[in-house]
């Protein structure tokens, strides 16, 4: 057994801890050089989408091609604004983890482009099912910072009310949905809402974000055939950050075909497009929204990018793959792309994209400052704990009630011993003894 | 009024609740044009088109997933799963999205959705086409789960979960949709025709969500129980000439708690029964209960009756199924009579 070369695959990245970075793997096409197909164009006639890489900004920072959209500077200085907060505001709230105030976070750092370049594309009333790190598309869709935190503080402003761990954001008014920590779940949602969309002869249309390693969920296989079966008004948008964790893309069936071609056998198109080159991503999306509403059906986007950070705050990269990795990602970085694509332009300069850093860092900071005072983990103001049993159902019912109750019975006993304990008598009448208002 | 079977009870609730609602939508395995294996969905494709009675590709998971999404965008869809031995392939959209869906919005996002699945044994279906999941549902808090014993129930209750705000799972026993069943086999099936809920209303009407109801009254002993085994208990019963109280759960989870302990504190004897298996079983769960709010009235423990905790056999179905000798059994145990 030991002399016969096995049959059996064991899918291995090309690169672990101390060895040499190597992307050649990833099939590369020239910026300009992959064709635009009419909106119309039958799934069949345009499989080539696929395979190749749309990409618009060259090596000297230029728009070039067929994709290249019409959009003014000023929209693009908004997009590049948005994805310099997006990483400032990880930055700040990574930091912030690692100081103990939060118990967990996740940054998009590196994969900002896949939720602005598609959020711009997209129209208000479109409903966008978002993975764990598509903060930017709440930042795009008007969650302003300060609820963004105090949801990761689980604080007396959270809109999860405590509920949810940090970055399960949601927003009815942003038509974002509600994000669940369980991966792939929000892919049939997705098509169910575009369905429904459809049903009621609205052109509104939906689109959804996962990661490559969440594509071998059987929700995925769902959603892509039900969007197939009904043509749903849907674009869906995988996110190739290269990395699951510590499983590469290869783990999730990415070494032989790119993901994009996962729709091509129910008749979805595909299309893989440089993920950190913003004019692509939007374009691409554009292109993909026009057809959903015009009657055109789904469309699958692989975005090819690459998790510049660690998983999560509980994750350690360094352990399972090359420390510099990162820097050798031939698509580079989407926020230094597209900043020197604008000074290449004439529409953006170093010294005022410092200003804008600057600018974002501080209003950061202030959101953080007023964050703060809404209550932190271990500083009050505190939640109500009885909120737990609200909205489990429409209306409470009698058993929730009762338990209420039985739980604010028992904290109020276990005060009642503190306090007369230490002769304490402030404490009494909270419901936590932590200063609950 | 009308007769209806349960078939057509259900069916009548979905032609009203469509016809009250245009949002309200069905979809699911062979519902559309076929109109359901139980024939539960014929004619409403005819009738409200196929954009509203759609044939669904067989994905259970798919399914309930889809209709998560059509729900928040502001439909009232009514899934069916062919089977509940089908549902697995659905059960974590079910638990970490649909049961979850408004707590971890708080309010923000929600979906009606109502799933309706047929269950229980009775029917030579073998282990897949048998079994009873309601314990698994009824452990999941943020869904209501519910099962009718008669046409009447089906009706109001089907209305009332499509018109719920919150999801429903709404198992259907498919060994009573023609006819009530005392649990002996070796009779000649009997239709609805004869059984006073057999008698329904042909508009809209309700029955309350999280509401039991006394299927038999009687002041010697309390049968705790639902769906197939309501009749059994009431046939068994009557065999054995004991003054039985037969409590109609209906509504699994949320509990009418109330009900079933005012039943009990009169009787001071209790059985639980149902067709899903004992251990861990939903059972227990009553029993719990009962005991805790019971304790000083009862005169002798209580006992469960219970499907064996094997899979569903196909050929040994009457010895698994908890029909009416074991129930007459337990009845004279119970009571002392040899």
């Amino acid at each position: 057994m030991a002399t016969k070369k096995s049959r059996l695959h064991i899918p291995r990245p090309s690169a672990r801890p101390g060895d040499e970075p190597d992307f050649a793997y990833l099939e590369l096409s020239d910026a300009g050089s992959v064709d635009k197909p009419s909106i119309n164009a039958r799934t069949r006639d345009i499989e080539w989408l696929s395979s190749g890489l749309v990409r618009i900004l060259d090596d000297e920072h230029h728009a070039v091609g067929p994709w290249k959209p019409d959009i003014e500077p000023e929209k693009l200085q908004v997009a590049l604004r948005w994805m310099m907060l997006n990483r400032q505001f990880d930055k700040r709230m990574w930091q912030i983890q690692r100081q103990g105030r939060i118990s967990f976070y996740m940054e998009a750092a590196g994969e900002e482009a896949v939720s602005i370049g598609a959020a711009m594309a997209l129209r208000s009333g479109d409903m966008c099912f978002p993975s764990y790190r598509n903060q930017g598309l709440y930042m795009y869709r008007g969650v302003n910072l300060v609820d963004m935190m105090c949801q990761c503080l689980s604080n007396t402003r959270d809109m999860c009310k405590g509920r949810q761990l940090p970055v399960m954001y949601h927003s009815r008014s942003g038509n974002v949905f509600s994000i669940s920590g369980n991966l792939a779940t929000q892919y049939p949602h997705a098509v169910g809402w575009a369905m429904a969309s459809a049903i009621k002869g609205e052109d509104h249309i939906a689109a959804a974000w996962l990661g490559d390693g969440s594509t071998a969920e059987a929700d995925f296989h769902h959603a892509l055939t039900f969007a197939a079966v009904y043509q749903a008004p849907v674009i869906l948008n995988v996110v190739n950050n290269q990395w699951a964790i510590s499983s590469f893309q290869g783990t999730a069936g990415g070494e032989r075909r790119p993901f994009a071609a996962r729709g091509l056998g129910l008749g979805i198109p595909g299309i893989r497009v440089d993920g950190n080159d913003l004019l692509a991503v939007y374009a691409v999306t554009l292109w993909a929204a026009d057809r959903a509403r015009r009657g055109g059906g789904p469309t699958l986007i692989e975005k090819v990018t690459y998790r510049a950070g660690a998983h999560s705050t509980s994750d350690d990269p360094t352990k399972y793959r090359p420390k510099d990795e990162g820097a050798s990602f031939p698509l580079g970085d989407p926020i230094e792309r597209l900043k020197q694509h604008l000074i290449t332009e004439g529409h953006w300069s170093e010294k005022k994209h410092e200003a804008l850093d600057t600018e974002l860092k501080a209003s950061v900071l202030a959101a953080w400052k007023d964050a703060q005072q809404y209550g932190t983990m271990t500083e009050g103001p505190f939640l109500d704990p009885s909120s737990m049993f609200d909205d489990v159902y429409a209306e409470t019912p009698h058993h929730l009630r009762s338990q209420r109750r039985r739980m604010l019975e028992v904290e109020e006993s276990n005060n009642a011993t503190t306090s007369d304990a230490r002769g304490d008598h402030a404490a009494k009448g909270t419901l936590s003894g932590r200063g609950t208002p | 009024m009308a007769q209806m079977n349960m078939i057509e009870a259900i069916r009548s609730a979905l032609d009203i609740v469509m016809d009250k609602d245009p949002n309200v939508v069905v979809l699911g395995e062979d519902v559309g044009y076929f109109g359901g294996v139980f024939r539960c969905t014929d004619g409403l494709q005819r009738k409200y088109g196929d954009h509203r009675v759609i044939d669904a590709p067989i994905a259970e998971g798919g399914i309930v997933g889809a209709a998560i999404g059509m729900g928040v965008n502001g439909l009232r869809p009514v899934a069916e799963i062919q089977f509940a031995d089908y549902i697995y392939p659905g059960f974590d959209q079910i638990v970490s999205e649909l049961a979850r869906l408004r707590y971890r919005s708080c309010g923000e996002f929600f979906s009606p959705v109502t799933i309706r699945t047929p269950c229980g044994g009775g029917i030579r279906g073998g282990q897949t086409h048998s079994q009873s999941p309601e314990a698994i549902f009824a452990h999941v808090s943020g869904i209501h789960t519910v099962m009718p014993s008669n046409p009447y129930d089906a009706k109001g209750l089907l209305i009332a979960a499509v018109e719920s705000d919150d999801p429903v799972v709404f198992f259907e026993p498919k060994r009573i949709y023609n006819g009530p069943f005392d649990g002996d086999p070796e009779k000649p099936a009997v239709g609805w025709s004869s059984h006073p809920k057999g008698e329904v209303p042909e508009g809209h009407y309700t029955v309350p969500l999280g509401t039991a109801e006394i299927a038999r009254e009687g002041s010697e002993l309390t049968i705790v129980t639902y769906g197939t085994l309501v009749h059994v208990a009431i046939a068994a019963a009557e065999a054995t000439g004991v003054d039985v109280e037969v409590v109609d759960i209906r509504s699994i989870a949320p509990l009418d708690v109330d009900t079933l302990v005012a039943s009990v504190n009169k009787t001071g004897r209790c059985i639980v029964a149902h067709e899903a298996t004992r251990f861990g079983g939903y059972g227990g769960e009553l029993v719990a209960r009962i005991q805790k709010d019971c304790f000083w009235n009862l005169e002798t423990p209580i006992r469960r009756i219970a499907g064996w905790d094997t899979p569903y056999p196909h050929a040994f179905e009457w010895q698994y199924f908890p029909g009416k000798k074991r129930m007459i059994a337990g009845i004279r145990n119970m009571m002392d009579i040899e």
